[in-house]
């Protein structure tokens, strides 16, 4: 792995996005868009908001990672560049960490920004330490970011690769807790979720929320979120290849 | 002849296709070669092979006396794909700073390679606002960065004015003259003249490879285009 390379590509990408400022402005501004209509829909003091909200915290970031590495991705393979990049001295890794790396970063203002306004602002509550929230919404973004690497490889067209979103992301939502705590879940269903990434995402954010971050549980959703990202990291090398039919 | 490029017996399938049944040839080091066919002849393909790029069912392709695909021919062989693979969505030279920073070249490389190919006026310009053949123009940039022993180039010149494509060529014959190997290809074929070697593909297979004095003489015609049609008939 290189150093040069990695940072290479994550300033590639960077400059990409800059050359798309209506894309970063829906990237920030749509999560805060609605995080204001929940806190104005449910109340500032209600229940409902103080639940969903941290997590949701979380859960932008990794929705719209997902999405815009997915398609920048694609476009890399679709667009020859990728074919190119190959036939060049790099390992596999740098542009998968370069990818990583950037939108890491686009992460830390997206989920600062949504963080400062849902806490400060909207009047959400959170018990445990509130940059801790930020940290878990970027972790949740490379999560999400190193996914759409991955699924980027089974998409022929940018259509196929949007309707990846809906179905590799909305039955881990579904399925996190969020809606139905674990504990009240059908067996198969409480097993399903066990098995998927974002439960664990969920659950810290859940228990940063709540102050239970002593709970030794908080310390295995972090190292499950940290595995997800290297095994995802390691599905999407493997999706990179450099002899194609 | 000294080969910078040895292919034996090279075998190509994609889906049903056979693309290349077994192909075999050499192109001299230093020298500039033209790989002509018409469309589907399986050009794209066999610079595929050559550059690694390509799955291949068997036979053995030897460039700069290593294995296609080895790592180490990586710094050593500049690629230009068909279709311009460059970033739409970046300058021209934020394109070329970040090619020559994954390739460890210093930043005057990219001043060098843009005056190369007469692109220095569009540097700051949006690759998906410029033309087809100015695309392609940045596209052979990027290959040109690493001063590479062996230019794999895919149709290097199309949609080039006939000034652009006369300045192109006079610097490949530059580059050989300097050491450097090219493999051009094309379907133009004026541009033929300009190569010493001429490799004719159809249908996979060689149907010739030769100067293109003893082509004429072989066939016994003088335009280029009237010797590949009558080498065409021939094969038929």
């Amino acid at each position: 792995m290189s150093v040069r390379i990695t940072t290479a590509v994550a300033l590639r990408v960077l400059s990409q996005l800059r050359r798309d400022p209506r894309t970063i402005a829906l990237i920030v501004g749509v999560p805060c868009v609605l995080m204001v209509l929940l806190q104005q829909l449910f109340g500032r003091h209600s229940a409902v908001f103080q639940h969903v909200g941290t997590p949701l915290l979380g859960l932008f970031p990794f929705i719209t990672m997902f999405l815009v590495t997915s398609i920048t991705m694609l476009r890399e393979r679709t667009s020859g560049t990728l074919e190119r990049l190959m036939t060049m001295p790099l390992h596999k890794i740098d542009i998968l960490a370069g990818y990583a790396v950037a939108f890491g970063l686009v992460a830390v203002v997206q989920a600062t920004v949504v963080s400062l306004l849902a806490l400060g602002l909207l009047g959400l509550d959170v018990a445990g330490p509130n940059w801790l929230v930020v940290v878990l919404a970027v972790a949740n973004a490379v999560l999400g970011s190193t996914l759409g690497l991955f699924v980027s490889a089974f998409a022929e067209t940018e259509f196929q690769a949007v309707q990846f979103m809906p179905a590799l992301v909305f039955p881990q939502i579904l399925l996190c807790g969020l809606f139905v705590a674990r504990d009240q879940m059908a067996a198969w269903l409480r097993a399903i979720s066990y098995a998927l990434p974002l439960t664990y995402a969920y659950d810290a954010l859940a228990r940063t929320a709540a102050n239970e971050i002593d709970d030794a549980w908080f310390a295995v959703d972090c190292l499950v979120v940290i595995a997800s990202i290297a095994l995802a990291i390691a599905l999407g090398a493997a999706t990179l290849r450099r002899r194609t039919a | 002849m000294r080969a910078a490029i040895k292919v034996v017996d090279l075998r190509v399938v994609r889906g049903d296709a056979i693309v290349l049944p077994g192909l075999s040839c050499e192109v001299e080091a230093g020298s500039v070669t033209g790989l002509l066919g018409p469309s589907g002849s399986g050009k794209s393909t066999f610079m595929r092979a050559i550059v690694g790029v390509q799955k291949v069912v068997s036979g053995s392709v030897e460039v700069l006396g290593r294995p296609a695909g080895s790592a180490d021919l990586r710094s050593r062989i500049g690629y230009m794909t068909q279709a311009p693979s460059v970033y739409g969505d970046l300058s021209v030279g934020e394109n070329l700073v970040f090619f020559a920073r994954v390739l460890d070249e210093p930043g005057a490389a990219v001043d060098r390679v843009l005056a190369e190919v007469s692109m220095e006026e569009f540097r700051g310009q949006l690759v998906r606002r410029l033309s087809g053949g100015e695309r392609a123009r940045v596209s052979l940039a990027a290959a040109l960065l690493a001063e590479p022993d062996l230019l794999v180039l895919d149709e290097p010149t199309v949609g080039l004015d006939p000034v652009l494509r006369r300045d192109l060529w006079d610097l490949f014959h530059a580059l050989a003259e300097r050491g450097t190997t090219l493999l051009v290809s094309s379907h133009v074929m004026d541009e033929a003249d300009r190569c010493q070697a001429l490799l004719i593909l159809r249908e996979g297979a060689l149907l010739a490879h030769a100067t293109p004095t003893d082509l004429r003489r072989r066939t016994g015609r003088d335009g280029l285009d009237d010797v590949f049609l009558s080498l065409i008939e021939e094969d038929a």
